[in-house]
């Protein structure tokens, strides 16, 4: 047998995941469960780190640092065969050791936008190929996924278009080529809009998005529109009013919401990236539960013009994709002032992607000097055993990367929940008023003008956007404005002032994306309040405006191939780039895990 | 439209121009002011929320000026001002298939001025009858005019009003239910519709019905003159007013304010106490301030030193004559200021006769050009040399002989038609004062 298998009874940490921790490994479970309780190498010195409090705080007193280092049960051989700290080499150790014999070792996550520009830009493949391969790979999973409420019919033209730029030299921008699929709930021109909603069904803006209209003005291809939550409102994609997403990982689970179309897309190859939107934790959340990179920009960092609202003062678009180096190109286009956005920040765009360092340039220590801190309230009861302990490998590895890694409690962390269930739907019952069956979109029959607004909206709105009309309108009736939206207003000004705080002292603060990996298709279906509750590691971020980035850092036990979990790490408002060159080399560090076999993903690009 | 993804952005200009009318009425600048959300349904509002504000309006307080006319029996006021706060205008809507609101059979939208920037100007309950009301209403367009912030032509919509009407007894301090009236679109309309409705209201106080006046809004009707239930208002509308995520804060600073208040144009009421203080009556001081183009023309006439009672005169008389039949306005003429004060001090100096001068008017306002060229190219300059008129006058008198006789026999009545005799021979350029003079010295010579 593998003698590090020992660990288990040896290392009390492992105490916390017993659900992990399989009688019979089979080699993915063993994979995981290796990578994930790797115990930190004992010749580094954490000083007072999370690690130490965090063993202490569960129990183990001894931590392994003032163990012998003979004891390390890591066989040496495997500690010496990387240019990076012994952790990584460590982890490393553990992940080749324990890869299935045979397996295709995927290797990190890489650019695929970098990829398919390279191909394009060398004549390698030309647009349309590209665009040929992914709308096949499209077509094949999409019965599975169902990710796609519409799928363009003129992206091939578009890529012919491009292919002929291409041949007469001309200028093409940085996303020539590149196939991403949009939300449906930002406005295109040329394909359908629904928002998700009955009520819009087949409705075509005359206008593209500010951030649509930078996508294609920098060369990308737009494949389709992704399902979603009825405008944004549900964190599954359980809400949509035309489909149910599958996640690709598992496809008895939901993928996320309510950007779970794009997300699904991207895990499974659809597309290779796509965009999103955030108001309570829409990327984040289906980026975690799909394992790809989810980006909600700053508030006002990216235009909302054509983005259907949902909260205004929540809203933000953002971007799912494979590698954070490709979120980084996405957030570069799709930033700036925007005049008919009058919300939009007048902040200079930085290339974020120049300083996302390739790895070999890196330093060993190259969080070196830098403190993150993660949100303890975010790290006890309720979050799931597979998830925390992922999260707390993550700070593991970030620690080897040279960084301290603390606690920190936001006190008014938990109020943050109940504020944006008032805030949000207050001004989504506002939002929502446009939807009357006057000028666009459904109308029902009615007598007179008020029975045509009422079966128009009863007949187009769904359950849970309904539900919120409601609970927004009730908020803000007069005799419950005080108590309800002043009240939440006041709270969210706590939280800004708590997050400033904790972000005065730390660069980056972490924390899970959601208390659970995915979750059943319908299993929360009839349980709106446990729906809710899922969203209280995100929505606070919206709140204050910050912007998060959520890395993949591992597979928890569920579905054939596990599910995989999500980091998320906040920064200060318009630190996106921080957050980038941090998260990506976090990425390229992690011990390699294979992103790409969810049981779609059988075959290659 | 209200398009889904579309947002609002806040046009500069009605910032300025909010700040421009708050110092035009004396009011509190916020330096710092904001937007909000008031919903309803209805067809003309098509998101379903208008922008407006609510609890920080960009202006508050001030008041307004007012003369009464004279032939109303003339007096000054003092009218408060509440508020003045920015806000989107909504669509219009259009009765049609029937004549008139009541009868229509169904209505058609117009969004297009739906989301265009308007000014609310919210006064005190301070106008006591339908005159000071309409007066009221008048300075305002005054004032706006003035400012160059709206042509406040009422037809067109740019200036609309709401006014409230309510009574009460003498001595109640407590003010009656109030009822709206919309509908008019002139401030003679908007008199008449007050007053209807004052006397609608105290008829039913009179007759012990004053539960019948419940809170509503009522619709003037011009063909009927009177007013008419549009909609009830049962209880307090609740509008879920709350803070428009979509548009930052509105901040200025003191500076912006200061430097628009440099700039600030004389307003009809200075003008007004300006033109009384230099001894025009009331009656001809609300003529001349009443348009600003009209009383910019008059300031710049008296700059280049001319009188202030025959300026006055000729722009009353035959300029407002001209104007009228021309149907044309003081700005659209050739005649400059210059050039009316060039024929002021011709007339005065004796270059040319008044009469001359009305004679030549219609030209210098269709073509322009100076006064001395016309009257030289015409050659209509006046004949003031003693030696040159005495000439005249010799011949005059020795081709009418039997006149002379009968002249000097006591008929001094004929000195008339020695005057008309040699105004003939001059085609009337001769200077009446030098020619009477000469005249009178030649017959009782």
């Amino acid at each position: 047998m593998f003698p590090h298998l020992r660990l288990s009874g040896s290392l009390p940490c492992l105490a916390a995941m017993p659900s992990i921790a399989p009688a019979m490994p089979t080699p993915s479970h063993l994979r995981f469960f290796l990578t994930s309780a790797c115990p930190p190498h004992p010749f580094l010195s954490f000083g007072k780190s999370f690690f130490v409090r965090y063993c202490t705080r569960i129990g183990y007193t001894k931590p392994y640092q003032d163990q012998d280092p003979k004891q390390c049960p890591i066989p040496s051989k495997m500690q010496m065969e990387s240019s990076f700290g012994g952790i990584v080499c460590k982890s490393r150790g553990c992940q080749t050791l324990c890869q299935p014999p045979g397996a295709n070792v995927q290797q990190r996550p890489v650019s695929e936008i970098c990829r398919i520009r390279d191909d394009v830009l060398q004549r390698k493949k030309s647009a349309v190929q590209i665009t040929e391969d992914y709308l096949s790979r499209l077509h094949e999973t999409e019965p599975h996924v169902k990710s796609f409420l519409y799928v363009s019919e003129k992206a091939l033209e578009e890529a012919a278009e491009l292919d002929r730029k291409l041949g007469n030299n001309e200028e093409v921008g940085p996303l020539a080529g590149v196939p991403i699929a949009v939300k449906d709930n930002l406005c295109t021109h040329d394909m359908p809009s629904t928002g998700g909603s009955r009520i819009l069904e087949g409705y075509r803006p005359p206008y593209d998005a500010t951030a649509v209209r930078k996508l294609r003005e920098a060369g990308a291809v737009l494949l389709g529109k992704t399902n979603l939550d009825e405008f944004g409102m549900g964190s599954s994609t359980e809400g949509s009013a035309f489909q149910v997403t599958s996640n690709p990982w598992d496809l008895s689970r939901v993928p996320g919401g309510s950007s779970g179309g794009s997300a699904a897309a991207v895990a499974a190859r659809q597309c290779a990236a796509a965009l999103g939107t955030d108001t309570g934790g829409s990327i984040r959340q289906p980026a975690s539960f799909c394992g790809v990179v989810g980006l909600k920009p700053t508030y006002g960092r990216v235009s909302r013009f054509g983005l259907m609202a949902y909260a205004s003062s929540l809203d933000v678009i953002g971007c799912l994709a494979s590698s954070v180096l490709d979120t980084a190109i996405l957030l570069s286009v799709m930033a700036g002032e925007d005049k008919s956005d009058a919300t939009s920040s007048k902040k200079d765009v930085p290339t974020y992607a120049a300083s996302l360092l390739p790895l070999n340039l890196a330093s060993s220590k190259p969080f070196e000097g830098l403190k993150f801190g993660i949100i303890l309230e975010t790290i006890g009861e309720g979050v799931n055993d597979g998830v925390l302990s992922l999260i707390r490998d993550a700070a593991l590895h970030i620690e080897a990367l040279g960084a301290t890694v603390t606690e920190v409690s936001l006190p008014t962390f938990s109020k943050g929940l109940p504020a944006y269930y008032v805030l949000a739907p207050a001004e989504a019952s506002s939002n929502l008023a446009r939807y009357d069956g006057v000028r666009f979109g459904f109308r029902a029959d009615g007598d007179e003008l008020v029975s045509m607004y009422g079966q128009s909206r009863g007949q187009g709105f769904g359950l849970e956007v309904k539900r919120r009309i409601l609970m927004g309108t009730y908020a803000l009736s007069a005799g419950y404005y005080e108590a309800f939206y002043r009240r939440s207003q006041q709270v969210r000004t706590l939280i800004q002032k708590d997050f400033r705080t904790a972000l005065e002292e730390n660069d980056v603060l972490l924390s899970p994306v959601a208390p659970t990996a995915a979750f059943k298709i319908g299993e929360k279906a009839n349980d709106p309040l446990g729906m809710y509750v899922g969203d209280l590691m995100t929505v606070n971020v919206n709140l204050a405006g910050l912007p998060a980035l959520v890395v993949p850092c591992g597979l928890t036990e569920g579905g054939r191939h596990g599910l995989p979990v999500g980091l998320q790490m906040i920064g200060n408002a318009f630190e996106e780039g921080k957050l980038l060159r941090l998260g990506h080399l976090f990425e390229q560090t992690l011990p390699k895990i294979n992103w790409t076999i969810p049981s779609v993903m059988d075959t290659k690009i | 439209m209200g398009l889904p993804g579309a947002l609002p952005v806040l046009n500069e200009k009605v910032v300025e121009y909010a700040v421009k009318l708050g110092l035009g009425l004396h009011s509190d600048i916020s330096l710092r002011s904001k937007f909000d959300r008031k919903q309803y349904f209805y067809p003309d509002l098509p998101k379903g929320y208008q922008i407006s504000q609510f609890d920080i309006p960009i202006c508050r307080g001030g008041y307004v000026e007012v003369d009464l006319p004279v032939e109303f029996g003339g007096g000054h006021r003092r009218f408060g001002i509440t508020r003045v706060h920015m806000e989107e205008d909504a669509g219009k809507l259009v009765h049609a298939g029937g004549d008139g609101l009541s009868g229509s059979l169904y209505s058609q939208v117009d969004l297009n001025r739906a989301g265009v920037p308007l000014l609310e100007v919210v006064s005190e309950p301070d106008m006591r009858n339908g005159l000071e009301a309409a007066e009221y209403a008048a300075e305002l367009q005054r004032i706006v005019r003035y400012l160059g912030i709206s042509n406040g032509n009422m037809q067109e919509g740019s200036l609309r009003c709401d006014v409230n009407v309510s009574v009460r007894p003498k001595g109640q301090d407590k003010f009656g239910t109030k009822v709206e009236i919309k509908n008019m679109n002139s401030f003679s309309a908007m008199q008449r519709a007050i007053e209807y409705e004052v006397s609608r209201q105290v008829c039913l106080h009179e007759e012990g019905f004053e539960s019948k006046i419940v809170q509503e809004t009522r619709l003037w009707e011009e063909g009927s003159q009177r007013t008419i239930t549009m909609r009830s208002k049962e209880g307090l509308a609740d509008y879920r007013f709350f803070p428009e995520p979509d548009l930052p804060e509105v901040s200025i600073t003191q500076a912006y304010v200061d430097s628009l208040l440099e700039d600030l144009p004389e307003l009809p009421n200075t003008k007004r106490r300006r033109y009384e203080s230099l001894g025009l009556i009331m009656q001809d001081v609300l003529v001349l301030a009443n348009d600003s183009d009209v009383a910019a023309f008059l300031d710049a006439v008296l700059d280049k030193g001319a009188d202030l009672k025959l300026t006055a005169n000729w722009i009353m008389g035959d300029i407002a004559a001209y104007l009228k039949s021309e149907k044309t306005s003081i700005s659209d003429v050739k005649l400059t200021p210059a050039t009316l004060a060039e024929l002021i001090s011709l007339i005065k100096d004796g270059t040319i006769s008044g009469k001359i001068g009305k004679e030549i008017l219609p030209e210098l306002l269709r073509k322009g050009g100076s006064v001395k060229e016309v009257v030289e190219a015409k050659g209509l300059s006046q004949i003031s040399d003693p030696a040159l008129i005495e000439g005249i006058i010799k011949q005059v008198l020795s081709s009418n002989p039997k006149q002379v006789e009968q002249y000097r026999g006591g008929k001094t009545k004929l000195q008339g038609f020695f005057v008309g005799q040699v105004m003939k021979a001059t085609g009337g350029r001769v200077n009446p004062t030098v020619m009477n003079e000469i005249l009178l010295r030649k017959l009782t010579a």
